[in-house]
């Protein structure tokens, strides 16, 4: 029997940076590290970052390749939705990942979704926090208290048939992310949200692998009134429209 | 079909039911008129009951966050060595 079937998907995995100049070179290094036998590509999507991310960004070329990072910046800050769109238009991979540039998604948990992928099929599949085998870190009684509560409510309203609607950490086709994204209007983790619930409701098959996710931005807790407020309206919106 | 169709469906046949058992009085009137309170209260506390048990078993990884740290050593270290700029 074949040991090692060669996995023959290229991988293009978008990271939408803004002032990341030390977190991007650790995040390409960590990607480089754990895809050893992986045919993949980095594009970076910078919005005009005035740190220098650009820079390094053009540093880690010279270093790993400018067919393996792309960079492909804009000129300010644009929202993320339009920065996967702009970065799925430069990716040349049958698979698409999001993640964050901060490493609070951790280029580590890359082989289990792909292997997660290969062995299901799926058409997405999306890291969870909120199982045995993931967790967080850095999250006060508060952030978790609202994280859940957040959690409970989603899942009674709109049967979303994942454990984890706001992460952001996710493994698509890259048709099946070009459809779905197509048909999101809304901002912020609302989009997280949403690009799931309607890739749920097209029937796509989706499945789930445990992630960790450590905060290292302490005490930058952005969960005021208006963000609740803002939580609530985006559940509502998405109760109706999808 | 859309979701808030599916919602709003089953809101209607719990309400059928409800009113099949206003008129057929299997069980006492007085009790019957109190069941959508009763309902709901029950989802309330089934929702909270969910949120603390959740709270509870919240997974946690502190452990994860010594390993990041290593791997930003790590990281440093390789890049320096390499020529990449690596100030914050």
């Amino acid at each position: 029997m074949e040991e090692t079937n060669k996995n023959k998907n290229k991988y293009s995995i978008i990271i939408p940076t803004y002032n990341e100049r030390l977190n991007i070179a650790l995040i390409v290094y960590l990607i480089f590290k754990h895809l050893r036998d992986v045919d993949f590509e980095i594009i970076v999507v910078d919005d005009g970052s005035p740190d220098g991310t650009q820079e390094v960004v053009k540093q880690l070329q010279q270093l790993y390749g400018e067919d393996r990072i792309l960079l492909r910046p804009r000129p300010k800050k644009l929202g993320l939705g339009t920065a996967y769109i702009h970065g799925l238009k430069h990716a040349s991979g049958s698979f698409v990942v999001i993640m964050d540039a901060d490493l609070s998604h951790h280029p580590k948990y890359l082989p289990s979704f792909i292997k997660k992928q290969l062995e299901t099929g799926a058409s997405i599949v999306t890291g969870t926090r909120y199982v045995r085998s993931g967790g967080v870190h850095g999250w006060n009684l508060m952030r978790k208290l609202t994280s859940r509560g957040a959690n409970v409510l989603a899942q009674t309203l709109l049967w979303p048939g994942v454990s984890d609607l706001t992460g952001s950490f996710r493994l698509y086709k890259k048709s099946v992310l070009e459809d779905v994204i197509s048909s999101c209007v809304s901002k912020g983790y609302v989009f997280q949200m949403e690009m799931i619930v309607r890739a749920c409701r097209k029937g796509y098959h989706i499945e789930e692998v445990p992630i960790t996710f450590v905060d290292r931005v302490f005490g930058s807790s952005k969960l005021g009134g208006s963000e609740i407020v803002e939580y609530l309206k985006g559940l509502l919106y998405l109760l109706i429209t999808t | 079909m859309k979701h808030v169709v599916k919602i709003l469906t089953l809101l209607v046949a719990i309400t059928a039911l409800w009113f099949g058992l206003l008129q057929t009085s299997v069980i006492p009137r007085s009790h019957t008129g109190l069941l959508p309170i009763y309902f709901i209260v029950s989802l309330g506390c089934y929702g909270l009951l969910m949120v603390g048990i959740g709270l509870m078993y919240f997974p946690t990884c502190p452990q994860e966050a010594l390993l990041l740290q290593q791997d930003i050593k790590e990281a440093k270290e390789y890049l320096e060595r390499k020529g990449i700029d690596v100030s914050e």
